[in-house]
């Protein structure tokens, strides 16, 4: 059933078509299709592949990223069609995106934001120069499982430290899980502060963020 | 715009090239092979037939110089024209005929045998710069006899790629020449789209050998492309300053023109070399030098200011590792030949002045080859706004913004060059992980992975069998019962 349409919207994302990708999207509610059975067979297939593809380092970023948005796209087209009939795509989980105060710089955070968005998770990206009040406010308001801190600077990645501490003196771990990326993130900088985890690219941020939640 | 080095200026080309002329007639060139003596005097050269020195008139030159081909192409064993000599193209080879190979594990240099030229031969076959193979070390577990053409041998079993090659004496080029034309299906053919060139030496200072120049005559008649390698050592085999080299490179290599296109008028020929400078301190001829890739640089522009094909030797160093000497020379001097529209560029792979070929250094300087073809496409003009068009849709002011247009994806790969593994891009943490490696350790893998991947080329059974017939006949003349065994070995009944 639909295997060729499936085919055809795995294809849309590996090929970064977002436009393709919506057509699809609202071809998939003309036939009656499941919208969830369009997002598991058909989208994410295509994202699971380009993702696959960039850890070999035979796909780029600017495939990974126009992948991304259109899943995104697509996505948006079948939400609410999922809302009429009462479901959900499964929501891996709420995440808080924030690149630390005193550093601007939010390409690589912004790639973890569309990859998490892409494989289902909800995604609140701050922005740049935040400070940890702000994101653990932000957290708390929508009750987000995961903060992901960014840093490009070695002046900067100390504040990721901030906010682990700050979140502990609330007493908001383990509910709240952090991970750190950021060129200078090394392992070993997120075991010392405490991080629950770093990755180094946004295909293993959405593994770790997955497994932060669970849902691995 | 391309970029282009040219380091003599307008008024200097002229100037070398009328002191070549002069040189010519005084002291003249010595001429040790007899046919080529005869050919001379024939033409209006004055010989001295006790010195074997040849006072060469500017007119004969000048008539050959009119014969020779402005371009010719080399074939790849499909027949497809693969290398062209002329013009500004650049291509790259390894280097030719070294004599030992780094062994990876124990930076020993070691004698190369059977299995250290297929390893090579192996790697530089999947490596895209590489447009053409090189015979690149001769293999000791044959007799000397057999050093050239047996090299030649292994290299069209395991390859389908160009070949830069050389023969050395007079009776082994024919049989080199032969076993090409098996392949390509008789001489005619073998005329028709070559698919080796030979290199062909002069000897510092003005000398053209009985072989050398006796080479010269065979591929010529044979059609065969020939590329002169002049190698004036300046300071101590040519005149110390860089432009008395220059000149005396352009001496020999007109009157190598001349024997050849006496020969043979219409023949292809290369204006090439591989001079150096002479180490004061060592004696040595630094192949890595800059000087020595300043001489090469301006040789080539006197070369094409005659519209003839060039080649030189750049892109290697004297270092006996693969150390930081090794890539920096390297890296510049492939950097220099390619912005110099040098047609053919050898020297790849090589270290210790072209003694030693190492596997894992191809695979470092096809990198360094690739940093230099980028950077002769130049700066393009992709789009029709250069900037402005990009900021049409979508654009929130945001680090990434760019990564999600339609046009980054389609046009990065036209501007940047992507690197294999051995370039190290990754952030510490992964480089960590990966297991601190160097330049020299990614290199051994990505050689074991290339090692990994390699298939053999699929060739005419036919041709091959009487190719190994023709080779197998050679060495047992020189004494062998049989032909040292490797993977593409005939199987014997």
């Amino acid at each position: 059933m639909h295997e060729e349409l499936y085919k055809q919207m795995a294809q849309s994302i590996i090929d970064g078509e977002k436009e393709t990708a919506v057509e699809l999207a609202q071809k998939s509610i003309e036939l009656g299709i499941p919208p969830l059975d369009a997002i598991t067979n058909g989208f994410v297939v295509g994202v699971n592949y380009i993702g696959d593809l960039f850890g070999k380092g035979e796909a780029f970023l600017p495939e990974l990223v126009m992948a991304g948005e259109a899943m995104k796209a697509a996505v948006a087209v079948l939400e609410p069609e999922l809302l009429k009939l009462g479901e959900a795509r499964e929501m891996m989980g709420r995440v808080v995106l924030a690149t630390v105060e005193g550093d601007i710089h939010e390409i690589g955070k912004t790639l973890v934001g569309t990859m998490l968005s892409a494989a289902g998770f909800e995604v609140t990206d701050l922005g740049v120069d935040q400070p940890a009040e702000k994101i653990i406010g932000k957290a708390l308001e929508i009750d987000a499982q995961i903060i992901g801190l960014s840093a490009l600077l070695t002046t900067t990645m100390v504040r990721q430290r901030e906010v682990i501490e700050e979140l502990d003196k609330e007493g908001l771990r383990p509910r709240i899980k952090v991970m750190v990326g950021g060129a200078p993130i090394t392992r070993e900088w997120a075991e010392k502060i405490k991080a629950d985890g770093t990755s180094e690219d946004a295909v293993g941020a959405v593994q770790l963020a997955k497994k932060l939640v669970g849902k691995e | 715009m391309r970029p282009k080095l040219t380091l003599l200026s307008e008024d200097l080309i002229p100037r070398i090239l009328e002191e070549a002329y002069q040189i010519l007639l005084k002291p003249g060139i010595k001429v040790l092979n007899a046919e080529a003596r005869k050919l001379l005097a024939e033409a209006g050269a004055q010989v001295d037939e006790e010195t074997c020195v040849v006072k060469i008139p500017k007119q004969i030159v000048q008539t050959a110089l009119s014969t020779v081909p402005r371009t010719f192409h080399l074939y790849d064993y499909d027949g497809n024209p693969k290398v062209e000599y002329g013009g500004d193209t650049v291509q790259f080879d390894p280097g030719s005929s070294g004599v030992a190979v780094l062994d990876p594990d124990t930076f020993e240099h070691k004698t190369a045998e059977t299995p250290d030229l297929i390893r090579l031969i192996k790697v530089a076959e999947q490596i895209p710069q590489y447009d053409a193979q090189a015979t690149m070390v001769v293999c000791d577990d044959v007799p000397k006899d057999l050093h050239d053409l047996y090299r030649l041998y292994l290299v069209m079993l395991y390859s389908k790629k160009p070949i830069v090659t050389g023969a050395f004496t007079n009776k082994t080029v024919h049989a080199m020449i032969e076993m090409l034309a098996i392949f390509a299906g008789g001489q005619e053919e073998l005329r028709r789209q070559p698919r080796a060139v030979f290199d062909v030496c002069p000897s510092p200072p003005l000398i053209w050998s009985n072989f050398g120049a006796g080479n010269l005559i065979t591929l010529a008649r044979a059609g065969v492309p020939a590329e002169i390698v002049s190698m004036p050592l300046a300071g101590a085999a040519a005149p110390v300053t860089l432009l008395g080299a220059v000149t005396q490179h352009a001496a020999e290599c007109l009157s190598g023109i001349t024997i050849h296109q006496l020969a043979k008028p219409g023949a292809p020929i290369v204006w090439g070399g591989a001079p150096a400078i002479f180490d004061m301190r060592k004696g040595g001829t630094p192949m890595g030098a800059v000087e020595t890739a300043m001489i090469d640089s301006s040789y080539a522009q006197v070369g094409k200011s005659l519209g003839l094909p060039t080649h030189a030797y750049l892109g290697t160093t004297e270092s006996k590792i693969l150390d930081m000497q090794a890539g920096l020379e390297s890296g510049m001097g492939a950097l220099i030949g390619a912005l110099s529209g040098i047609n053919m560029i050898s020297g790849a792979g090589m270290l210790d002045s072209l003694l030693c070929q190492s596997a894992e250094k191809l695979v470092i300087d096809a990198e360094g080859i690739a940093m230099a073809r980028r950077m002769i496409e130049g700066m393009k003009v992709h789009t029709e706004t250069l900037a402005t068009g990009f900021y049409d849709n979508e654009i929130n002011f945001k680090g990434g913004d760019f990564l999600k247009q339609k046009i980054t994806m389609k046009l990065f790969k036209k501007e940047q060059h992507i690197p294999s593994s051995v370039i190290d891009r990754d952030s510490i943490r992964v480089w960590k992980e990966a297991g601190r490696l160097d330049t020299f350790g990614r290199a051994k893998l990505r050689v074991r992975e290339l090692l990994a991947s390699y298939t053999p080329p699929t060739l005419d059974p036919a041709k091959v069998e009487r190719l190994h017939a023709f080779v197998l006949d050679l060495a047992r003349k020189a004494g062998m019962r049989a032909l040292p065994a490797h993977e593409l070995s005939p199987v014997t009944a």
